[in-house]
């Protein structure tokens, strides 16, 4: 048995020993332990050296609040540091270690004479970084990183997964003590949908760890029986070890840990789920957290929360001292002496700044001394506390003890009534903050409302619970009325206890005392806010849950003002610490978003296809053959075959629109800044759609297919923009046009068949039944032909100047399609090309893409302003008139060749006249565009030079800082090849 | 945040893509000046306002929707197409 186990009593299992190991050393406990419990049972006090100034520091709480026992958890990428002792959950081999301390935690270098110290004082990085730069940056910076600081980050990936889950329910219980478990069971034997959130592993709350009864039955058992009776209702959803972190619009975020307490991880099974749960109320029972006393040595290690050390005695059966005095403002104080003498180890002394305590909690002391109206001025000690010195009537005297056990009072949990703004007020009764305005759907019951006794507790659960169920049309029977044993709650004014001798800490976490919050007013930053910032008060991962109320009180005391004058910070999610991994959830790597394959991946795999993403799409770049070493001589050999045979292109990720109506040729007019509504069945056309505030949104072609059935194309990336777009102008701005419309994007498979060989093999694969001739089937025709077991549709549209097709089939039979092409051309010598040879060709042709449709351009800048309709309006026309867009001055589409063959173009370089200085003031415009032309033997580039049309034949300079770039190159005419346009024909 | 959409009943705020204010009316005749404004100016207000917003992730409507900026609390959504009629 350790050490400092009892026994008797606990919720403990003595026949389930567990081992585990603490800084290498094996220790054991029992099923039922936190890490802190066992730690505690097995007499072990210093756990941690803190923040800033490397003090010895111990177990303060027993719950999440904890700002103290913060250890490392796990090896190698497993490694979580900065966990609360308190929270963790005990199995065989758990493995931690203490943070912040080297070499060892009882031997700490920082700590002899606090080396750093005077650099840590309150706002120490504000005015730390008002010296030099330079000795920041060699001194100062990596003083205070070696010196301040928690646990560390293993620096590998996170090999855990997490998942995401949502949950629905009439009533959502935060909390399962009392309040929780009656709002639960009255609801859930309604009939309502109830969800009980616990972040323990066990249910009950305070009950777990109190001595008190409900109908004659020990709590702990109550709560065991309203948890069987829970498990049998349908309608109920008990998630244990989950805690709710933050209340959103209309949710509740909580983070359930489903594995971080067990010895091994089966597998498959997530780390931890993040839930976003809705309900139509919410009941916030998530009960009280005490408050610590400020003053001198109040962390050493030993000191703890006197509700603490009942839990630990009475749920853990663990001693946290043999000899332990109690420093309390509260009759709370009081029931942890009684719990030490029933333990067999009765308190050295209870010291009560109040005077008048009633008689049934003054005998709760039995006969140890007392001291009333006296505090506790010192906590002396090293590594353990081992004296207090006490102020009162006797005048000073010091006790020697091993434990100190301290109650100031109790701040209720409501962090999450505030997080939608909403503010507590201040109770001079209960001399905490209580609920005050709530945001909808959410009430407050239990000691979270301020009510801390079990009758009130139980009361509230009840009454909430029934209202919940009675909004979701079940009403409950008459709620339950559970007789709950006494209590009484009374708190004295107790904040600060000045004039100690040691340190006296505020905050814990951050090492924040009360000469830090003493400075911050002195230097003026008497602002709640700003006094949070400038002493980091309560910005630690404990969200200040023990030190805020402390720190405020001092505050208010320094500048003379009450407490609800000094007001209080407001609390943001996330109420504890959740890992990131559980808002990524699956969303990692190359899940961050989904991967869209057309039809033809397959082939193309098999073709030896190396692939891009095109927004969330796969698709081929070029198809490397054997004994090409490098992308562009697959990239050149992929045109010089399609500009002299036949290629095939997977263009399946181009965005389509199926649109049908009378109305659609209206309609599109006025989305389309050129004309539509004169487009014949069976003919395709290239429009240029704008933004209202005309600039240019996308282009693509539409073909028609019948009298009320149009197919309207985007581009690969604006797909989802073009879809939304036009369902605003048709839904908002013109729902009186007769016009339905689909995304059909994944219904196609289509391919760019294009080369003068292109006729030839499509006559092979329709066979003869189908006429292709250029006098049936002309340029911009459009068609649906039989293909197989279905039909195909063919457009003769071409993108790489070359004569061209593009065939689509349902996306079924899409891989089908692709091998009867190849098999189709097979004599012809069709090669697959990918979009790299797609983007030389037309940057060839000087067909604007991507990286002109930028979003800022107009059409006038792309050499299309006569494309602007002037016969109607549509969309953008009005706003594309402004002058300013139609300053010659503006850059404008250009070709540019360099004057020296062989020189290499890039995208992205500065055009500037020839001499002058690379400056803003001398830019003339960019390059947009450039390839490897291999028709021409030379670079080639796209790009929008200031008067550009007009100074074709002009040399500029080319310069391009970022990758060494700077050419001489000349304006050209951005059509490279075929500017006549003969061989779209040919 | 939870928007109601009429087709679909109770969504979450993600399945929906944001325009703005509802309130700016598309000018018909021809005045650059008032398509100036309604391309350009919005107002900015600390309260109940109509907005715009797409279901892109469900059936694609364009919804009317009432939030309020304060505190996000949607009061009520329909849709874009018939909001003449209703309004
Ligand atoms: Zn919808």
């Amino acid at each position: 048995m350790s050490s400092h186990r009892l026994g008797t009593g606990g919720l403990v299992d003595r026949q389930t020993p567990i081992g585990f190991s603490f800084d290498g050393r094996p220790l054991t406990g029992l099923a039922g332990d936190t890490l802190a419990s066992a730690l505690v049972a097995n007499g072990i006090r210093l756990v941690g050296r803190s923040f800033k100034y490397h003090r010895p520091r111990g177990i303060v709480s027993a719950g999440p609040e904890e700002p103290n026992a913060l250890v490392e958890k796990g090896r190698g990428a497993y490694r979580e540091p900065n966990t609360r002792a308190t929270t963790v959950e005990l199995y065989p081999g758990l493995d931690v270690a203490s943070q912040n301390r080297w070499p060892s935690l009882r031997f700490d270098v920082q700590a002899i004479g606090q080396l750093a110290s005077p650099l840590l004082a309150a706002g120490f990085y504000y005015k730390t970084f008002m010296w030099p730069a330079a000795l920041w940056e060699r001194l100062y910076e990596p003083a205070i990183r070696r010196a301040a600081g928690l646990g560390s980050l293993s620096g590998a990936p996170d090999p855990d997964f997490y998942e995401k889950a949502y949950a629905f329910c009439d009533l959502l219980v935060i909390g399962a003590g009392p309040a929780g478990l009656a709002a639960a069971l009255t609801a859930g034997r309604a009939g309502a949908r109830v969800i009980l959130l616990e972040q323990d592993f066990a249910l009950g709350g305070r009950l777990l760890a109190e001595r008190c009864e409900i109908d004659g039955m020990p709590g702990a058992v109550w709560a065991r029986e309203v948890e069987a009776e829970l498990a049998t209702l349908a309608n109920v959803r008990i998630l244990s070890r989950t805690a709710a972190f933050g209340l959103y619009d209309g949710e509740v975020g909580a983070v359930e840990r489903l594995t971080d307490h067990l010895a091994v991880t089966p597998a498959c099974m997530p780390r931890q789920r993040l839930w976003t749960l809705v309900a139509a109320q919410t009941v916030l029972a998530a009960g009280a957290v005490e408050r610590p006393i400020v003053f001198g040595g109040n962390d050493r290690p030993g000191i703890m929360l006197a509700s603490a050390m009942r839990s630990y005695i009475q749920r853990f059966a663990a001693l946290p001292g043999r000899s332990v005095a109690v420093f309390t403002a509260t009759d709370d104080g009081w029931r942890t002496a009684e719990a030490f003498a029933r333990a067999g180890a009765p308190v050295a002394a209870v010291i009560d700044s109040r005077r008048d305590i009633v008689a049934s909690v003054r005998a709760l002391a039995g006969d140890v001394p007392v001291f009333l109206g006296a505090r506790v001025l010192d906590a002396i000690g090293g590594q353990s506390l081992s004296a207090i010195e006490v102020i009162g009537d006797h005048g000073r005297r010091r006790i020697a003890v091993d434990g100190l056990a301290v109650s100031g009072g109790f701040n209720p949990d409501l962090a999450m009534t505030t997080h939608l703004g909403h503010k507590p007020r201040w109770s001079e009764t209960s001399l905490a903050f209580l609920p005050d305005a709530l945001p909808a759907h959410l009430v407050v019951a239990g000691a979270a409302a301020g009510r801390f006794t079990l009758a009130e507790a139980l009361a509230d659960g009840a009454r909430l619970g029934a209202a919940a169920a009675g909004m979701a049309g079940k009403p409950a029977a008459a709620p339950p009325a559970w007789r709950a044993s006494d209590e009484t709650f009374a708190v004295g004014p107790l904040f600060h206890v000045e004039g100690g001798r040691g340190k006296a800490f505020v905050d814990l976490q951050n090492d924040v005392t009360d000469k830090d919050v003493a400075q911050s007013v002195h230097e003026g930053f008497v602002s709640v806010e700003h006094l949070k910032r400038y002493t980091t008060l309560g910005m630690a991962t404990d969200q200040g849950r023990t030190s805020n109320v402390n720190g405020l009180a001092i505050l208010a005391r320094l500048t003379g003002r009450t407490i609800p004058e000094t007001g209080s910070t407001r609390a943001r999610p996330p109420h504890g610490p959740v890992a990131i991994g559980a808002f990524a959830g699956l969303h990692t790597g190359p899940h961050f978003k989904p991967t869209r394959l057309t039809a033809g991946h397959g082939w193309a795999e098999e073709q030896g296809a190396v692939f891009v993403e095109t927004g969330q799409w796969l698709r081929a770049q070029w198809f490397p053959r054997p004994g090409e070493t490098d992308w562009l001589e697959s990239v050149t050999r992929e045109v010089q075959a399609v500009r002299s045979g036949v290629g095939i292109c997977d263009v399946s990720t181009l965005g389509k629109i199926a649109l049908a109506g009378p109305d659609v040729g209206v309609f599109l007019d006025r989305v389309y800044c050129n004309t539509f509504s004169t487009l014949p069945v069976g003919k395709a056309r290239y429009g240029l759609m704008l933004r209202e505030d005309g600039f240019v949104m996308d282009d693509g072609t539409t073909a028609r297919f019948g009298a009320e059935d149009y197919l309207l194309s985007t581009t690969t990336v604006n797909a989802g923009k073009v879809m939304q777009h036009l369902a605003f102008c048709h839904q908002v701005l013109w729902p009186e046009l007769d016009v339905q419309m689909v995304s059909v994007t994944e219904q196609w498979a289509q391919f760019a068949v294009a080369g003068p060989q292109s006729r030839a093999l499509l006559q092979q694969v329709f066979g003869s039944a189908v006429d292709l001739s250029d006098a049936a089937f002309p340029y911009l025709a459009c068609g649906a032909f039989p293909l197989g077991p279905t039909m195909a549709r063919l457009f003769r549209i071409s993108f790489s100047g070359e004569r061209a097709y593009e065939i689509a089939v349902p996306a079924g039979y899409g891989d089908a399609l692709v091998r009867a092409l190849m098999a189709g051309g097979r004599d012809l010598g069709v090669t697959p090309y990918g979009t790299e040879a797609l983007a030389v060709m037309r940057i060839e042709k000087g067909h604007v893409a991507g990286a002109e449709l930028n979003g800022q351009t107009v059409a006038r800048d792309l050499g299309l302003g006569r494309m602007m309709s002037t016969k109607k309006d549509y969309i953008g026309r009005l706003m594309a008139e402004r002058a300013a867009l139609n300053d010659p001055d503006r850059p404008t589409l250009v070709g540019l060749k360099p004057t020296v063959p062989g020189v290499r173009l890039r995208a992205g370089a500065h055009f500037l006249p020839i001499g002058a200085a690379a400056s803003a003031e001398n830019d003339q415009g960019y390059m947009t565009s450039t390839a490897f032309s291999p028709s021409l033997g030379h670079w080639i580039g796209l790009g929008l030079l200031a008067r550009g049309p007009e100074r074709i034949g002009e040399q500029i300079r080319a310069y391009d800082p970022i990758r060494g770039g700077d050419a001489v190159v000349e304006v050209v005419n951005p059509v490279f090849i075929d500017p006549e346009g003969n061989r779209v024909h040919g | 945040m939870r928007i109601p959409c009429p087709y679909c009943g109770p969504r979450d705020s993600s399945e929906f893509a944001y325009l703005g204010d509802a309130a700016p009316r598309r000018p018909a005749d021809g005045d650059a000046a008032a398509m100036a404004t309604y391309v350009y100016l919005r107002d900015n207000p600390a309260g109940p306002m109509e907005e715009l917003w797409y279901h892109a992730y469900g059936c694609r409507a364009w919804l009317v929707v009432r939030r309020d900026t304060r505190d996000h609390a949607v009061t009520g959504a329909r849709l874009a197409a018939g909001r003449e009629a209703s309004a």
